[in-house]
């Protein structure tokens, strides 16, 4: 069996970042993760927010891998080929009291590092952000923010780090880990593995993959935040990413711009039992209008087109990355809640820091290959391009999902790159995200990923097994001796 | 519609509107029939699935049993919409047809 | 840029009538673009009867009534059909922008008529609390699935609406295999039409609650369970009437809205048949959503003729 340098337990954006961070080196590296395709777990529910680093507390390790990713994603995801937009964020104030709070915002963000601050006006307000509440006195303006599609990089970051010699193994959730010192083996349900340094990225479970190995000195304790999706129709509704000022335990009720255009508001904020407890609820709902409508007064119910709920894996107030001494050789990176997609990149890096210092030799490769090749997507390029894509591959103009004119080239495509289910090729691609959720399309995404994939119409599932779409097929039902004609 | 019934018989309708609601409210107390329509399954041919229908009314207690005798089939050859894939089914004077076209798959070309 | 006379979006029952109507008033250079590779639209997976009684004075299938009109087409020089063509983009000045396999087209038409028909309300329009498991199909896509591609979506289903969509695929299901555990009606009544009710509901002694609505949804891959609740008059939730339905499919019949994102994208009015742009029609379903396939052969067929004077007058 093979000994690998570097198992990385959950393929997150956590996960995935140190995959590809560690690929530089000459490692054998494994990124094993539970679900049937990577990002499945808390990454897919992710917000897509770049933070600026306002709103973390001074001295936290959290805000100063915030302000450092916020430098990084630009790099990487200009590598990766994964769009980033700097759209900036405003944080607003109703009252002079509030006022005072985004001073001192500020003047902790500006001693993380955080650039480019300024308070701005009820006139600037006015003409930036015009459907903003006219009750706003002031905002906290961070020009650093930034959007991005969380799934798209875990994916181009998952593609990248197999494309540099990193093997992923996905539907391998760990069930045990034995640490046969000097070395561990890590049972999954399909195969063992063994490994010199394990890293655990599991989100929502890295409590429980510690605990194998006796470090319990931390609970993830999930926090649900409910999201309401917009039209893309109101996409214009804000310019920036709006924020009202920040509760003890959340950034509260935001207005958020999306990598794909439309606008979502939410989250809620509430602690959670189940770790699996993804239901969105009526509460959640009023909650979230009445909040955004403060920030946003034209927001209309009737413009929501969709809805989920996403489970914070909280731990205490900070990040908490460490190797743990008394279990040599395994890096627990655990409690990443916000801002953990921005700070990502910066956490890669100080992983590789921590397991350099504790034995484990990194040589650079000769060849790393830094980049990926941009996912075409046609409803983001001019018809001119169209048609020269079209030229090339006769399938470009074969459209499947009618809603956001995806074609069935770029379906096949995320297949061949490692979709595997209905909402693998959702987040892909966005065939099934549209207005009619799926309606006129999901039948033929049905057939070309069974094509594909070799499989028969009913294995294929929303999100991996127990989740298989349709029960029977009149196909393999035949059976008795029946009339042929 | 009223209709009078004795034994499971009909003895008078009242408040129909035509003629054919006389017979109509007969035969749905005596002997409730239904057009079927349904799918059945292609091999070789544009279509997965044809639709079909039965050519009159078939007894609805017999709904159940048609279903399952259409299940088992399987067409093999070009279909016009009308032509009769089962004649006389399960039986009964009632024909099952197709109610679309269907021709061979433009895949391949299959020897009749 | 290539000039036609009429281009017809949609190959339906509107768009096929229209293009019949145009034809037989005269135009005799149609391009009838369709996104399926058939034409047919709705129809074809409408295998059921009740079609055709008042313009045909027969009752067929969906099939069948689509049938009579792609006979019609077929037989008609003037009409070019581009299947499997989408268009993309409409303008005020009437250029239509298609994709097919192969191409992307951009075509100058001196009159459009737009018969893109509707689409369905799905479970994300309408806030149901709960989970997103697989299992949550709308009814014109359980129908797709069962009728065209032979895969049964559920084995025990719940449906959501008693509109007559609702009502027939409660009785598809059930022919296929599957049990209706529930129709659930948030209105006091059936919007359906009674001979619905009677064979597609008594027939299978399928319970229905009117007045009910779903409450939550359960299951964490797929659908395990419902709860639902009874509604007052203003649609209230009735506190202590909460019972629980256990399924593994729920089928949201719960309302149709017009196709009309082109012409909107155009910043073009639907003022009934015409719009605010000269030359650009609507028919159909997406005009207006129609209850029977034999008024929209009505009202396509008027458009037609619309669009055929506007042709002629603007020579």
């Amino acid at each position: 069996m093979k000994l690998y340098d570097v198992v990385i337990i959950g393929a997150g954006v956590v996960g995935t970042s140190i995959a590809r961070e560690l690929s530089r080196y000459k490692l054998d590296i494994a990124l094993l993760e539970k679900e049937e395709e990577p990002a499945f777990g808390v990454s897919k529910s992710n917000s897509g927010i770049i933070h600026p680093g306002t709103q973390n507390p001074a001295g936290s390790i959290k805000g100063r891998l915030c302000v450092q990713g916020n430098l990084l994603v630009r790099k990487i995801s200009k590598e990766l080929n994964v769009d980033f937009k700097e759209v900036g964020e405003l944080i607003i104030a109703f009252n002079q009291e509030e006022t005072r709070e985004l001073l001192q915002l500020k003047k902790e963000a500006e001693a993380l590092g955080v650039s480019g601050l300024k308070i701005v006006d009820k006139i600037w307000l006015r003409e930036n952000e015009p459907n903003l509440n006219i009750e706003a006195v002031a905002a906290l303006y961070a020009p650093t923010a930034g959007i991005i599609s969380p799934y798209r990089m875990v994916y181009s970051l998952a593609e990248n780090a197999v494309r540099n010699g990193v093997e992923i193994f996905t539907e391998a959730e760990v069930e045990n880990i034995i640490h046969t010192k000097p070395e561990f083996e890590i049972i999954t349900p399909r195969s063992l593995f063994k490994a010199r340094y394990v890293i655990n990225c599991a989100g929502l479970f890295a409590d429980d993959i510690s605990k194998m190995l006796g470090i319990d000195g931390f609970k993830i304790k999930p926090r649900k935040g409910e999201e309401f999706i917009l039209d893309k129709k109101k996409e214009n509704l804000a310019r920036h990413l709006i924020f009202p000022l920040p509760s003890k335990t959340s950034k509260g009720v935001l207005i958020i711009k999306t990598a794909d255009g439309n606008p979502m508001i939410g989250p809620t904020a509430e602690e959670v039992e189940d770790k699996e407890d993804l239901s969105t609820s009526e509460a959640g709902l009023d909650k979230v209008l009445v909040s955004a409508r403060r920030l946003i007064p034209s927001i209309n119910d009737k413009d929501i087109i969709a809805y989920f709920a996403g489970l914070r894996p909280v731990s205490g107030h900070d990040f908490i990355i460490r190797h743990e001494d008394k279990a040599p050789a395994f890096i627990n990176v655990a409690g990443i809640q916000s801002p953990g997609l921005t700070a990502s990149p910066a956490i890669a890096l100080l992983v590789c820091n921590i397991i350099r210092k504790n034995g484990l030799t990194l040589k650079k490769k000769f060849i790393f290959h830094a980049h990926c090749k941009k996912t075409m997507q046609l409803f983001a390029v001019p018809f001119s391009k169209t048609k020269k894509l079209i030229k090339k591959d006769a399938s470009y103009g074969d459209i499947v999902c009618r809603c956001e004119m995806v074609s069935a080239k770029e379906i096949r495509d995320a297949v061949k790159l490692g979709a595997r289910t209905m909402d693998g090729i959702k987040f892909r691609t966005r065939a099934q995200a549209g207005r009619c959720h799926g309606s006129f399309c999901t039948t033929r995404i049905m057939k070309i990923l069974a094509e594909e994939r070799k499989l028969p119409l009913m294995v294929i599932t929303k999100r991996g097994k127990g989740s298989e779409i349709v029960k029977e097929d009149r196909f393999h039902l035949r059976g008795g001796t029946g009339s042929t004609l | 519609m009223a209709v009078d019934v004795e034994n499971g018989k009909v003895i008078k309708v009242t408040g129909n509107e035509c003629p054919k609601g006389e017979k109509y409210a007969m035969s749905e107390v005596e002997n409730p029939a239904r057009i079927l329509t349904s799918v059945i399954l292609g091999q070789g041919l544009e279509l997965k699935m044809i639709p079909v229908r039965t050519d009159k009314p078939m007894p609805k207690s017999r709904i159940f049993e048609a279903m399952n005798e259409i299940k088992k089939i399987k067409v093999q050859k070009p279909l016009s919409a009308g032509d009769v894939i089962i004649k006389n089914f399960l039986g009964l004077d009632v024909n099952l047809i197709s109610t679309r076209k269907a021709e061979w798959t433009r895949n391949f070309q299959q020897e009749p | 840029m290539v000039t036609r006379e009429l281009v017809i979006v949609g190959g339906g029952p509107a768009g096929m009538a229209a293009a019949v109507s145009a034809h037989e008033n005269g135009i005799k250079d149609i391009l009838l673009i369709e996104r399926d590779q058939y034409l047919g639209g709705i129809l074809n997976q409408c295998i059921h009867t009740g079609f055709g009684l008042s313009y045909f004075k027969e009752i067929l299938t969906g099939p069948e009534y689509a049938g009579r009109f792609i006979n019609k087409v077929k037989d008609m020089p003037g009409i070019e059909v581009s299947l499997k063509s989408i268009a993309v983009k409409l303008t005020k000045d009437r250029i239509v922008t298609f994709l097919k396999p192969g191409k992307i087209e951009t075509v100058k038409a001196k009159a459009v008529i737009m018969a893109t028909g509707c689409r369905e309300k799905t479970r994300e329009m309408v806030h149901i609390s709960g989970t997103r498991p697989a299992g949550i199909f709308s009814a014109g896509l359980a129908q797709k699935l069962i009728n065209i591609e032979g895969l049964l979506p559920g084995k025990e289903v719940v449906v959501v609406g008693s509109g007559d969509i609702g009502l027939i695929m409660a009785r598809r299901f059930v022919l296929e295999g599957a049990k209706v555990k529930a129709i659930v009606e948030i209105q006091k009544e059936t919007r359906g039409l009674l001979r619905n009710m009677a064979q597609c509901v008594e027939d299978f002694d399928i319970p229905v609650y009117f007045s009910h609505k779903i409450s939550r949804i359960y299951g964490k891959d797929r659908v395990e369970k419902v709860s639902v609740i009874r509604v007052d008059d203003n649609f209230n939730e009735v506190f202590g009437s909460l019972f629980e339905i256990t399924c593994d499919t729920i089928l949201m019949a719960v309302g149709l809205i017009p196709e009309n994102e082109l012409i909107e994208a155009a910043g073009v009015r639907i003022e009934e048949n015409k719009t605010s742009a000269p030359g650009i029609f609507v028919c159909g379903n997406s005009f207006k959503v129609y209850d029977i396939v034999d008024s929209v052969t009505e009202d396509s067929i008027n458009t037609g003729k619309l669009a055929a004077n506007f042709l002629r007058q603007n020579e």
